[in-house]
């Protein structure tokens, strides 16, 4: 008989590993991308594919230079792209792709220390860069089903300010429910960002995620019940049920539960701090549609809430076995 | 005189907790010649006699500018003086301005605080320095509404702001309150200036990426967008934060 062996724990392993993680992240997102290349036509996917490709790049030089292990092998960089490209409109310059890429990748994930260690999600902070640099560029949403031409910024075939699009959010500031079914809004037949116009789809890979059981189910429910409560019982117009559903389908609100909110290194490890978090980002995320100058709130709800999952780990640290119980 | 000296020494004991937060004179390394009177603070046995034979030796001129400039620059290496140079560095010109009135509020205190530093006492200094610095803002504040009323509506707040602004009282209590009077307008005006290059440094990036503009000429190519987020708050914690992590890095590798 060998030996006894004695190790400390885990015991049991698994054999997911980082880039069998981002690559489930990368599978759940597919459907929402092939959603947006038919509704934006193939533009969609140029940006997407580009602002992925640079990521991997800007890492991997980075951290060439720096003479430090190249891990871009790791993917996840290339989710970091595509989630940005997620949350930019489809007539963006490319260039501006390119400097959001720098910021996400250089400026707040390598300066930190790279994976693991930024403080808040790259995406999220490289699409507040660009959108508080460039705001004309950044809400230039163009009406769905109108073709832009995958290289150049024409839009069916005109410059594209004169196709701008009113989004279903900015109606919503204002107290109006907008004019499309909320059926329509849920599925994805409206103006927006790449990735963010279908919910429905989002909502697909988000059960995928969950299945695979990549994220966790505590952060998009509590952030996603609490837009539903506030917006319920506070709406903006007369009509509570219609105004919340066309919240709750409007907006990148089920990219931001699933797949933003969700990043591993920038969300509470505790079950209840999830809860926490995810009430907290809904919290925000519903004042800032109301009561601030933009008229999405989940990018900076979740920036916020990134900036506190410390306090969160701490606060809701489990007592360990056998350890005093807290002190009331 | 001596007897005053004493009760200085005595009294520094009480107040070592007070009001100064005690880093400020913590920041002074003890190898520069010039500050080695200073550290009477860390070292109340040190006899009188030894004490006044240290300041008559002879001041390094060249070390108060290098540290004033650069090794011991008030906003990349301290860090002091945050509030104005986040908030009014929005443009080059802004920079400049800002950083020149405060070099001029910091040569005539430091000039008036060395002259006095023997008649204060010890408990109210804090207090005595703020009325002394508040004149001369005053006095500059006055100048600016004279002769440069665009400017100085601009700045707006941040020029009266400039009593509080902690680099002023960081040299009064760290330097001046410790140091003859040429010392002390040297290491005023050097202090100013490195805070004014700091200043000048933050508004001109900002200004180039935020606006395309330098002093107000286009000097970005025509098809430039300004990346607004430059001369944001947000923008201006960023540009702080990189220009202080490229100079570190400059001094990192001088001392290897």
């Amino acid at each position: 008989m060998a030996l006894l062996r004695v190790s400390p724990s885990p015991h049991i392993k698994h054999e997911d590993s980082t880039r069998v993680i981002m690559a489930d992240v990368l599978i759940a997102l597919v459907p929402a991308l092939v959603w947006s290349i038919y509704v934006f036509g193939f533009r969609a996917l140029t940006v997407t594919v580009v602002s992925m490709a640079a990521c991997v790049f800007l890492e991997a030089g980075f951290q060439y230079l720096m003479k430090k292990p190249v891990t871009v092998l790791d993917l996840s960089a290339a989710v970091t792209g595509v989630l940005l490209a997620f949350c930019l409109p489809v007539t963006i310059p490319l260039w501006m792709v390119l400097i959001g890429d720098f910021f996400a990748i250089i400026v707040v994930k390598q300066l930190f220390g790279g994976i693991g260690k930024n403080i808040v999600n790259p995406a999220i902070s490289a699409r507040i860069f660009l959108f508080v640099s460039y705001p004309s560029e950044m809400s230039a949403f163009t009406a769905p089903f109108s073709y832009v031409s995958p290289l150049s910024i024409v839009v069916d075939g005109s410059e594209i300010e004169a196709v701008a699009s009113a989004t279903p959010l900015s109606q919503l500031k204002n107290g109006i429910i907008p004019d499309e079914p909320v059926w329509e809004l849920f599925v994805g037949n409206k103006a927006g960002c790449i990735g963010e116009i279908s919910a429905l789809l989002l909502l697909v890979g988000g059960i995928y995620l969950l299945v695979r059981r990549v994220i966790s189910w505590q952060i998009p429910a509590a952030y996603i019940l609490t837009v539903a409560a506030v917006t319920y019982f506070f709406p903006g117009s007369s009509q509570p049920i219609d105004f919340m559903l066309a919240e709750l389908a409007s907006g990148c609100l089920a990219l931001g539960a699933f797949f933003m909110a969700t990043d591993y290194v920038t969300s509470p490890a505790t079950p209840n701090g999830r809860l926490i978090y995810g009430a907290g980002c809904g919290l925000l995320t519903v004042f800032i549609r109301y009561f601030g100058g933009y008229p999405e709130g989940v990018s900076f709800a979740i920036l916020t809430m990134n900036l506190l999952v410390w306090y969160l780990d701490r606060y809701t640290k489990p007592v360990r076995f056998g350890g005093e119980p807290k002190k009331k | 005189m001596a007897q005053e000296l004493e009760n200085k020494v005595a009294a520094e004991e009480v107040s070592a907790a007070e009001s100064v937060p005690p880093e400020i004179s913590e920041r002074e390394p003890e190898s520069v010649p010039v500050n080695e009177a200073d550290n009477g603070s860390d070292n109340n046995k040190e006899s009188l006699s030894e004490k006044k034979k240290r300041e008559k030796e002879k001041v390094d001129y060249l070390e108060i500018m290098k540290d004033g400039l650069w090794k011991k620059n008030p906003t990349l290496v301290q860090l002091l003086g945050m509030c104005s140079t986040l908030a009014v560095t929005t443009s080059l010109l802004n920079g400049i301005a800002l950083g020149l009135c405060t070099t001029v509020v910091l040569i005539f205190s430091n000039i008036f605080i060395s002259l006095v530093r023997r008649v204060i006492p010890r408990q109210i200094r804090i207090a005595s320095y703020i009325v002394i610095i508040s004149s001369f803002v005053t006095v500059v504040e006055f100048i600016m509404k004279a002769y440069f009323h665009e400017l100085n509506k601009s700045l707006g707040i941040f020029i009266p702001l400039i009593v509080v602004n902690c680099v002023i009282l960081a040299r009064a209590e760290s330097f001046a309150s410790r140091n003859s009077v040429l010392p002390s307008a040297a290491d005023g005006l050097f202090m100013g200036l490195g805070f004014t290059l700091a200043l000048a440094l933050m508004g001109g990036v900002r200004e180039i990426l935020g606006n395309g503009t330098l002093l107000g000429l286009h000097i970005m190519p025509s098809g430039y967008v300004p990346t607004l987020l430059f001369i944001t708050p947000a923008g201006a914690f960023m540009t702080l934060g990189l220009i202080i992590a490229v100079c570190s890095v400059f001094n990192k590798n001088k001392e290897k």
